[in-house]
């Protein structure tokens, strides 16, 4: 239970996923500009970091590891499929945000209305993608501990989304120079976040 | 690289050559467009895997939006998300495993980065906006552009980042060489990691946008 708390919290500051690797970053730019609508994106991040990262923790474990076929027979022992991780994964992304869209157009219309621009755009947001990618990478043991490590990160997504877009709306009434205007300040104070955000680094989980 | 493309384009229109100068300057994917920023900070902390990083985009840009306009008339408009992302992560595949096999420390440096090629914002965006609507010439041209505008921020930050960061450039110790640490320079540390990616980005938008007044947007 303890390794699944050091997980979460790991996840979602010491390695935020936009101030540490830079995941999502095109969608954090872009959508920024208000509260309300970093908010709405900032939930289907989480959300479907939540379902796609366990679907493709399960699919690696049974299907694409050295050895995960075993299950199918001594014959599949030695088949490592794993250099079709990419593909994989950006199938199970893809279907699942389609999914996702039709199970919520169904059941909360309100929802739908409110997150349904945002959830095609997930589709090729590199912090789902990444999610997946880290997962694999870090070869975590359970599905539980990758569960954790989903829903940390699109956390810690989710709150530097939207702490970008708060800063972005008390910004405009401020003096900004001319040509930093826009994206140019808006690199520069996430720069600024991410600096902050670094004081997490000491802590040893 | 620039200098090739720009012989080969001379006996071409006008309009052909603005596709490749158009995203290098005033057309930037990175600066102006806002495409791919993800890839494009993370690897940048040295100059030797920023550029493998460029040459791999090139690589999937340029032969992805040729694919993606050979088929532009075969692919139904409501999957064509899912195709466009096969033909990406097939071509990605390929390169990720060229990376394994010849370069396994650069591809060991990139860790999921080059996955993340996929989802790199500027491969959809040019699909999306070019690719499906043109002729497979000029799709080339423009995925060619584009990976070079792209590559040619990333090599600027990176050579800022490993100067000022590690005073060095492609792991040769300049600042050493020429005797500044005698006089008492130390190397800032603050600019390898992450957030300096950022601030070096907002600062080559700052100074683009002051010299092209034009680009000013809000």
């Amino acid at each position: 239970m303890q390794e699944l708390l050091n997980i979460f919290v790991k996840s979602i500051f010491i390695d935020n996923m936009v101030f540490a690797y830079f995941l999502g970053m095109c969608s954090y730019i872009a959508v920024s500009k208000t509260v309300k609508t970093s908010v709405g994106l900032g939930l289907a991040v989480i959300f479907v970091l939540g379902i796609t990262v366990p679907v493709g923790y399960l699919m690696n474990e049974y299907l694409l590891k050295a050895g995960a076929l075993s299950w199918l027979g001594a014959e599949f022992v030695d088949v490592d499929l794993s250099f079709l991780s990419f593909i994989m994964f950006i199938a199970v992304i893809a279907s699942m945000v389609q999914l996702v869209e039709m199970v919520v157009e169904k059941f909360s219309p309100a929802l739908y209305a409110s997150l349904g621009i945002f959830l095609p755009l997930i589709a090729v947001n590199c912090a789902i993608l990444g999610g997946s990618l880290f997962m694999q990478e870090r070869e975590y043991q359970s599905i539980a501990q990758a569960t954790s490590f989903a829903i940390g990160s699109g956390l810690g997504w989710f709150l530097a989304i939207v702490g970008i877009a708060a800063i972005r709306e008390k910004i405009k009434y401020s003096n900004v120079p001319g040509p930093l205007k826009g994206i140019g300040i808006t690199f520069i104070i996430t720069g600024l976040m991410g600096i902050a955000f670094m004081s997490f680094l000491g802590i040893k989980l | 690289m620039s200098e090739q493309v720009q012989q080969k384009e001379s006996l071409f229109s006008a309009k052909h050559r603005r596709l490749i100068t158009d995203a290098i300057g005033k057309d930037n994917p990175i600066t102006v467009q806002v495409l791919g920023i993800c890839s494009a900070l993370a690897v940048t902390a040295k100059l030797e895997p920023a550029i493998v990083m460029s040459i791999s985009v090139l690589f999937v840009l340029g032969a992805g939006n040729v694919i993606i306009s050979l088929l532009r008339n075969t692919i139904p408009q409501r999957i064509r998300i899912i195709v466009q992302l096969v033909i990406i992560a097939a071509l990605v595949i390929l390169v990720d495993q060229v990376l394994k096999a010849y370069a396994y420390d650069v591809s060991k440096q990139l860790s999921v980065f080059v996955g993340l090629i996929i989802t790199n914002c500027i491969i959809m965006g040019r699909f999306e906006a070019f690719a499906m609507a043109n002729k497979p010439w000029p799709s080339f041209l423009d995925g060619i552009g584009n990976s070079i505008g792209y590559g040619l921020i990333l090599i600027i930050v990176a050579f800022f980042r490993e100067l000022l960061g590690s005073g060095s450039i492609f792991g040769w110790n300049v600042f050493e060489a020429i005797g500044l640490y005698d006089l008492g320079y130390v190397n800032n540390g603050l600019m390898i990691l992450p957030p300096m990616a950022l601030i070096t980005v907002g600062i080559i938008i700052w100074v683009q946008r002051s010299r092209n007044p034009e680009l000013i947007k809000d």
